[in-house]
């Protein structure tokens, strides 16, 4: 929701990254408010995963031009983890297989060490354990999850839910959702989009990095953006989603180069 | 009576061989005589050697070891975290001697004691197959054990066993500069299960040498758990043989852990001498500083219908060195034979590095045999993931090694094992950062 007045959670000027040497970001800009709800589309090969991963400070990403800002901090001068300690969310597009971690003992390391950063108390696995089962509950996620190793043998759609888990156990100021819909199923859909909403509210905002518009439908967007060859080429409402679903990408591409 | 010995470290070696008791039985004499005949025909290995060539012994032969003492006081200080609670029948041997008050033999249906006491009772099924797994012929150290046999850790479970509860067989060190030779014999009837847990452990920083052989015969349909935990003392040397033969429809599924020891040595034989026979034998070495652990296993699919499988995981920091050999032989007629062999291995370090082989010679042709091989470090992907949950890289690496072991670990049926595990990886993974 867009709130007059509501202050500034991200703000990137002019991004632009290389990847094993290729030019991938060419300069992007964008601005999230506290409360606001961003949809990035656009083509296979855009940006759209690199700009999330980059923000969120993968190493295999060198920032070779501009800034960003997390709730007012330098956020490119400061490591991934800390990053996250500060709040900042990444819902993997494939998520990673961990063998040998159970998901329980994953799941509550992470939780203490946000809990941590912020001054508050750590649960035992006892106490996590409840937190955790009433957090599953909410995203109609089978407890048996929690003894499997971290989403080894886990479906697509289980591994995007296990990602939401974690946005709702670390309850993110500002959450990038990278490709969150891919391999869901019209009901996992809706399972995952009703966790998210549950979790946005006038404090923090959501990014959602999408290929399709039918998520939007659900989490329904403020801002949306269009990104194409590294750059943000169009911003418009939740309208602009519909108009890409029925016309494609095309059209906005060759209307950024007539302007 | 010893015939003269040609190399100096073996020569100190045999001097010191344990008397056998006034009235030796007459096969065990003759067969330590057989066994120090070889010890002293065969060379000892060297880099030279094609099943060494990984493996240097030059730093054990240039030590003069001295037998054991015998025990004065009170023994087994410093034994406590290696006793498993859940195993209520254990036989402790420290520095080469049973000790009666650490141990408990106790165990309805099941003979657990030691070689010595059971001689007169069971010679005739202890010459059965004392050396008749573990050959001797063309195996120096397993000539040199042989030749010491006096005592050891005796297991027979009979038909009816149903062995769910594991057995823990103990060999301790506390005397430095000495050389042990333990041996186990363990015997599963026709139908029975057993569960023996083996442990070999250094309760002092000094250098010493452990030279073991384990034998077990697993009868028709029986079935033998065994766990096999290797933590001596990080400057001790460690070599040892487990000679297993299966009848058919049998089953020895084992997990063998290497912690310890500046350099250790496994053996792992097993001989499927019959038709629907399956065996699973994982390991795990975790090593560091200049540790070298060296495993050379081999499965003889002698017959029909048999299975084997094999995860084989090696951790090496710092300078340390990992050595595989997983051979497998399937003989002419040993159809449909499925084994399946993986190497898996993680280097925390630059200076670290694995020898890695897998040997198949394969003489049936309606078989699947399937064996890979990885060596790698930590992968980006991962630790970043950890990271972006805000783990910090070092406890995101500690993190994914104790997961790399963890997957032996956890196949591991006893939970204290289990849990001193987890801790004995953490620990290691904490120390390479």
């Amino acid at each position: 929701m867009i709130a007059s007045g509501a202050r500034v959670l991200l703000d990137v000027r002019n991004l632009s990254t290389k990847v094993a040497g290729v030019e991938i970001l060419k300069g992007v800009s964008l601005t999230v408010r506290a409360g606001e709800v961003h949809a990035i589309m656009g083509p296979n090969g855009s940006g759209k995963s690199t700009f999330a991963k980059a923000l969120a400070g993968h190493p295999a990403y060198e920032i070779t031009g501009g800034e960003a800002s997390f709730d007012g901090r330098n956020l490119l001068d400061i490591p991934a983890e800390e990053r996250a300690r500060a709040g900042l969310f990444l819902g993997f597009q494939y998520p990673v297989e961990i063998p040998g971690v159970a998901n329980a003992q994953f799941l509550r390391l992470a939780y203490n060490t946000v809990q941590g950063a912020r001054g508050k108390d750590e649960l035992d696995p006892l106490e996590f354990d409840d937190f955790v089962r009433g957090k599953m509950k909410l995203l109609e996620m089978d407890p048996a999850f929690l003894d499997r190793s971290v989403n080894e043998g886990f479906s697509g759609g289980e591994k995007k839910r296990n990602e939401i888990l974690q946005m709702a156990l670390l309850e993110p100021k500002l959450a990038f959702l990278d490709e969150t819909d891919s391999g869901l199923d019209i009901d996992a859909l809706r399972i995952v989009a009703n966790g998210v909403n549950r979790l946005i509210g006038p404090d923090n905002a959501v990014v959602l990095v999408t290929h399709y518009q039918r998520m939007l439908n659900y989490i329904v967007p403020d801002y949306v953006h269009v990104m194409e060859g590294g750059r943000i080429i169009k911003t418009g409402g939740k309208d602009l989603a519909l108009q890409l679903e029925s016309r494609g990408y095309d059209w906005v591409a060759k209307e950024a180069v007539a302007a | 009576m010893s015939a003269a010995a040609t190399h100096p470290w073996l020569e100190n070696l045999l001097a010191g061989r344990p008397e056998l008791p006034a009235q030796p039985q007459a096969w065990l004499s003759r067969l330590r005589a057989q066994a120090l005949e070889r010890a002293n025909s065969l060379t000892l290995p060297t880099l030279r050697d094609e099943d060494w060539r990984f493996t240097d012994l030059a730093p054990l032969y240039a030590l003069a070891l001295q037998p054991a003492a015998p025990a004065a006081g009170a023994v087994g200080m410093g034994l406590e975290p290696v006793i498993a609670p859940e195993a209520p029948a254990r036989v402790v041997f420290v520095d080469g001697q049973f000790v009666p008050a650490l141990s408990s033999t106790r165990l309805e249906g099941v003979t657990v004691t030691t070689l010595g006491a059971a001689l007169e009772a069971h010679g005739h099924l202890i010459e059965s197959h004392i050396a008749q797994h573990a050959a001797f012929r063309d195996d120096a150290f397993r000539a040199i054990n042989t030749a010491h046999l006096s005592d050891g850790a005796l297991v027979v479970a009979p038909g009816d066993a149903a062995g769910s509860t594991p057995i823990q067989l103990v060999f301790a060190t506390t005397q430095a500069g000495v050389a042990v030779q333990p041996r186990c014999l363990i015997v599963a009837a026709a139908g029975s299960e057993v569960t023996v847990l083996e442990d070999y452990v250094g309760l002092h920083g000094g250098v010493y040498c452990v030279n073991a052989v384990t034998e077990i015969a697993v009868g028709r349909n029986a079935h033998v758990r065994h766990i096999r935990r290797q933590q001596e003392s990080p400057a001790a040397f460690h070599i040892a043989t487990c000679a297993v033969r299966l009848e058919r429809d049998a089953s020895y599924k084992s997990v063998s852990v290497a912690v310890g020891a500046r350099l250790s040595r496994y053996n792992l034989n097993v001989l499927q001498a019959g038709e629907g026979i399956h065996c699973q034998i994982d390991g795990l070495a975790l090593l560091n500083e200049r540790q070298l652990a060296d495993t050379h296993s081999f499965v003889d699919h002698a017959r029909p219908h048999g299975t084997s499988r094999q995860l084989h995981k090696c951790v090496a920091g710092g300078h340390a060195h990992a050595v595989f050999n997983g051979r497998i032989l399937v003989r002419p007629g040993a159809q449909r034979t499925d084994s399946s062999q993986s190497s898996r291995n993680l280097l925390l370090s630059r200076r670290a590095h694995v020898d890695t082989k897998p040997q198949l010679e394969i003489f049936a042709d309606d078989v699947k045999c399937a064996h890979g091989a990885t060596v790698g470090q930590l992968e980006a992907e991962e630790l970043f993931y950890l990271q972006s949950r805000g783990m910090s890289e070092p406890a995101a690496r500690a993190l994914l090694t104790y997961g790399f072991a963890a997957e032996v670990v956890d196949r591991i049926p006893i939970r204290s094992v289990v849990d001193a595990l987890h801790r004995a990886v953490l620990k290691e993974t904490q120390a390479t950062l």
